[in-house]
């Protein structure tokens, strides 16, 4: 992942809107070419603000982008070229027909008309059959796939999808999952916004954190479970105890209501887990051990442990 | 330049002059042909000619001018508002586009409903009085003039507009009445003589009485001086919407 080529690159970005709230406090930010980037924060974090700079809807106060190497405000035609944007709200035009849309979307970024390039994205995203209807008829979830053949309409190399499953019932937010993959398999980058942390388990190549305008962390997501990870180690005992045994008293275990099981919580970045000397004192104590087991933290544990630091 | 962009554009602020094609088209001509009923044959056939001209082909060039001016206001301020409104300015604003070309489109596409609108609203006076154009390049000159000056200026009410109440504004409480008192339906020789002086304060009379002036030869104030205030009022309109675009005013905080 890491030779792989920076296609957006956000510097010192910092944006502070007029009625004085700082939304952006010094980003920096690298997005690696044919990843998805899943950017995970509370409301109001910055998220929105991150990629509407990038998208050249907001002006930045401080910073820079670039993507590709050019500039987005000196070169701003060539980076908008480049760049599709889904946004959150699903603003489409009331009076109009789904091909006009997108065929509308395909003329602004300066592409020539192609008639067959927009059947087939029409189909790609099921809307193949909807072609001809006003945007107004059409359900939420078919709404949210003419924005994303907007985006598309233009065949950009990045695509930033702003919060793509809010407020969608989970079959269709599968289906817009099986939908970013197929894009990514095309070689599209892709970055989204969420504040479903599954989402982001889920399809994220990558996460970064934001909160209060700040990338917290950025990391492969599989690095960031296990390094910011808290594990659990489960020990099920051979006979049920009444109560803890002193022995133990340090270890800040829990004791389930039976009495069969401890629950042992620990760090996985420490380099001493703590877990030997706790096995061993079990031993001392003379309860028999029948199985462990240990749990990994899920996104959303990470999640709440780093923004409830920062705060 | 992305001419692709500018003809996007403007193909879909046409196609959607078409979707409403009476409300846009249909409305304002039968209307003016309402006051050419009422002004021109009931109340206009006991009047006598105005300055040589009978007083219904006198009013044809100040009618003309109430509906282009009502008209280029409304289709360009409602043709960027309406995205702003809705949210759909988004994609504008995140294409590769520059200000101008989003001007070009949006603006381009006003002026060119308005002239068409002119034309139709000419060709309906045909039916109800005898004209004759004297200075046939002269008027078509005012005319564009006028449908691109005022698309313009609605461009730019549009665009300051945040709801629309003020949308409204200008064009019912501005506009309108200094069109009706700008000599659409007289002579300005016809007030007292201080109104007179009050008159030449609006700009308007400028335009109606140069535009007339090219139909009949007949004007309030000299044609340079109208061709001037007409001229004056386009620049002052691009300064505007330059320093808007400067600004990314209420497009882009």
């Amino acid at each position: 992942m890491t030779e792989r080529k920076t296609i957006v690159s956000v510097k010192g970005l910092t944006k502070t809107y007029d009625n004085g709230h700082q939304a952006l406090k010094g980003i920096d930010l690298d997005i690696q070419e044919g990843e998805i980037l899943a950017l995970l924060g509370p409301n109001g974090a910055g998220k929105t603000t991150l990629i509407s700079t990038i998208c050249g809807l907001v002006s930045p106060s401080d910073g820079s982008v670039s993507v590709a190497g050019f500039d987005i405000i000196k070169d701003f035609r060539k980076t908008r070229e480049l760049i599709g944007l889904v946004p959150q709200e699903l603003t489409l035009g009331a009076f109009d027909k789904v091909i006009n849309t997108v065929s509308f979307s395909r003329g602004l970024y300066g592409k020539p008309a192609d008639t067959a390039l927009i059947d087939n994205l029409l189909d790609e995203l099921s809307l193949g059959d909807k072609k001809h209807s006003m945007v107004q008829q059409l359900s939420g979830g078919m709404k949210r796939r003419v924005l994303i053949a907007k985006a598309l309409s233009h065949e950009p190399r990045v695509l930033f999808l702003d919060e793509p499953t809010a407020g969608v019932d989970v079959e269709l937010r599968k289906d817009m999952w099986a939908i970013v993959e197929r894009l990514r398999q095309s070689g599209v980058t892709i970055i989204l916004t969420t504040h479903y942390i599954e989402e982001a388990e889920e399809i994220a190549d990558r996460v970064g954190i934001i909160s209060g305008g700040e990338l917290l962390e950025l990391e492969e997501k599989q690095i960031l479970m296990s390094k910011l990870g808290k594990k659990r180690l489960v020990i099920e005992l051979k006979n049920p105890v009444d109560a803890l045994p002193a022995e133990l008293d340090e270890y800040g275990l829990t004791l389930s209501g039976d009495g069969t099981k401890l629950t042992y919580t620990f760090d996985a970045r420490q380099e001493r887990t703590g877990m030997t000397s706790l096995l061993s004192n079990i031993a001392t104590a003379g309860l028999v051990v029948k199985d462990l087991n240990t749990q990994q933290s899920s996104l959303e544990d990470i999640f709440v442990d780093i923004v409830a630091a920062e705060a | 330049m992305n001419t692709e962009a500018v003809k996007a554009i403007y193909k879909n602020e046409m196609r959607r002059t078409r979707n409403t094609l009476l409300q846009s088209i249909a409305a304002p001509v039968i209307s003016t042909a309402l006051y050419f009923v009422v002004f021109g044959s009931a109340i206009g056939s006991r009047i006598e000619s105005v300055e040589g001209v009978a007083y219904g082909a006198f009013i044809v060039p100040g009618l003309m001018m109430l509906s282009l001016l009502t008209q280029s206001i409304s289709n360009a301020s409602f043709g960027i508002f309406f995205p702003k409104f809705t949210g759909t300015i988004y994609e504008v604003m995140s294409a590769p586009v520059s200000f101008f070309e989003i001007l070009l489109g949006y603006v381009g596409a006003a002026a060119t409903k308005s002239f068409i609108l002119g034309v139709l609203i000419l060709i309906t006076a045909t039916f109800f009085v005898d004209l004759r154009i004297a200075h046939p390049f002269w008027m078509i000159g005012f005319f564009l003039l006028t449908c691109v000056t005022f698309s313009l200026f609605g461009f730019i009410i549009g665009l300051w507009a945040d709801n629309f109440e003020k949308l409204q504004l200008i064009p019912s409480l501005i506009i309108t009445p200094l069109v009706f008192l700008g000599g659409s339906f007289y002579s300005v020789d016809m007030l007292p003589a201080f109104w007179q002086k009050i008159s030449l304060l609006n700009p308007v009379l400028y335009l109606i009485s140069g535009f007339r002036w090219s139909f009949f030869e007949v004007s309030d104030v000299q044609v340079g001086i109208s061709l001037s205030m007409i001229l004056l009022f386009l620049l002052v309109c691009i300064a505007i919407v330059w320093a808007m675009f400067r600004t990314g005013y209420k497009l882009k905080p």
